[in-house]
């Protein structure tokens, strides 16, 4: 039986983790090789970088970052965030990263996903949605640009789309809950997921053990993202998979 | 030396990278002179099965890998690259394989989640060196749409379930397929590549 995963989300910025990380025992909390290797070691099941640096410059750092992970750690991982043509695209996969995660550029130029599935395979690109519920429009809102804005794009019309347009997997954030620890948007997953025969990955929302059991029955994910829950230490991700499997989740346990 | 074939497809970077953290000496080549020089080839590989083949055939590779394979060169293909060893594809019908193993590769059914993406238990048949060492029912990281299904079970050394069942693993004398990312599955994916190199040690087809 395919497992469900665990995964953690790493905001990186100039080549730097950003939000901060309390991990005494780890020489350089800032550095997104060393916290990579630290969750491949406590039992991750894939990673995302999620790149929030503006400058040109700086974007360029995230390939040496994805160039060192996929040396130190064997699990799969997502580079996210300033990827917008098929050369950058390139770059990422080459550096050794698994998929690519596009968000705004997706809604700007859906084609990219097309000409992506088409060169490097469907399984490596991963369409990220930030979703909001939006109460005049009675449903869930496409944003872009980090959540700032509004796109008038039905969230649940959007998966659809790009699972046509070649999308391999879905990276689904509820901007409602995200930031809220009162849980996943189950409602929200559970309908990006009748939409769609692809992998959902949910995100936003964890703040407990039964969040994460929630969203993969419930919800009906594939695999839960998280980010301060693991950085602060809240539990360890294999706390979490020790809870799923109690209660009958099918998780690696290795 | 192990040759990693660079084709243009995707990650295979990964690959190489597993085979210098465990210690063995490999080349990632997409350069015919280059390749025919080593003694052991590793086919890697993300991407459309089309255009695999197509990039094979211009860089004068599809004929050398069907050489080397007569030759009884140790030939380990990754996901893709075990997918290219069948006659064809239903991913795209117009073009063929390199034929090592005979079958068709096929889309998995519509009552599963497609792309097959994550860590699935893998059971072995505890009879093949690739595998020593490993539990039965462990997990290996898929990431696939399709997957290759040979006449018979025969060549099968390892099973694994997602909507049917299908080989994760399959073996014809000197050529070895994985439909799993081994470099991608922690640590057994490295044990599994670890087996390998050993074996082809003990085989005497490369020094080391």
């Amino acid at each position: 039986m395919l497992a469900k995963r665990i995964i953690p989300c790493l905001d990186v910025k100039d080549g730097r983790v950003v939000k901060g990380v309390k991990f005494v025992d780890l020489k350089d909390t800032g550095d997104p090789v060393e916290l990579a290797s630290f969750y491949d070691k406590a039992g991750a099941d894939e990673l995302v970088f999620l790149d929030i640096t503006a400058s040109y410059e700086g974007r360029k750092t995230m390939i040496d970052v994805a160039r060192r992970t996929a040396q130190e750690i064997f699990i799969p991982f997502i580079v996210g965030g300033g990827i917008g043509t098929i050369d950058q695209i390139r770059d990422v996969l080459k550096a050794g990263a698994d998929k690519i995660s596009l968000n705004t550029p997706a809604v700007e130029h859906p084609e990219l996903i097309t000409e992506g599935a088409k060169i490097f395979g469907s399984q490596c690109m991963v369409v990220a949605i930030d979703a909001c519920w939006n109460e005049k429009m009675g449903e869930w809102e496409v944003y872009t640009h980090g959540g700032r804005k509004a796109t008038g794009i039905s969230a649940l019309e959007w998966v659809t789309r790009v699972e046509k347009l070649g999308a391999g997997e879905i990276l689904l954030t509820s901007m409602d809950a995200d930031g809220g620890k009162i849980g996943y948007d189950i409602s929200l997953t559970l309908a990006v997921g009748e939409r769609t025969n692809l992998p959902v990955i949910a995100s936003g929302g964890a703040g407990s053990l039964e969040h994460f059991a929630e969203v993969l029955t419930e919800g009906k994910a594939d695999a839960a993202l998280a980010a301060s829950v693991f950085h602060y230490r809240q539990f360890s991700v294999q706390e979490v998979k020790k809870y799923l499997q109690e209660q009958g989740v099918e998780v690696r346990l290795s | 030396m192990i040759a990693i074939i660079d084709y243009g497809m995707g990650n295979v970077q990964s690959v190489a990278n597993a085979f210098a953290r465990l210690g063995f000496k490999t080349v990632l080549t997409g350069d015919l002179k280059t390749i025919k020089n080593c003694t052991t080839l590793v086919l890697p590989g993300v991407g459309a099965f089309g255009r695999a083949i197509k990039e094979l055939r211009e860089k004068g590779l599809l004929e050398h890998l069907r050489e080397r394979e007569q030759e009884g060169t140790y030939i380990l293909g990754i996901c893709l690259g075990l997918q290219l060893f069948f006659d064809s594809s239903q991913e795209d019908p117009g073009w063929g394989g390199l034929s090592f193993f005979s079958g068709q590769v096929v889309r998995f059914p519509t009552s599963v989640k497609v792309p097959h993406m994550g860590w699935n238990r893998v059971y072995h048949n505890n009879d093949n060196p690739l595998f020593e060492g490993i539990p039965c029912g462990c997990h290996f990281y898929f990431a696939h749409s399709f997957y290759g299904f040979p006449g018979g079970e025969e060549l099968f050394l390892a099973r694994c379930r997602y909507g049917v069942e299908f080989p994760a693993a399959l073996r014809k004398k000197n050529v070895y397929g994985l439909q799993f990312h081994p470099e991608k599955s922690g640590e057994w994916g490295l044990r599994v590549l670890q087996n390998f190199g050993r074996m082809i040690i003990d085989a005497g087809n490369t020094s080391y």
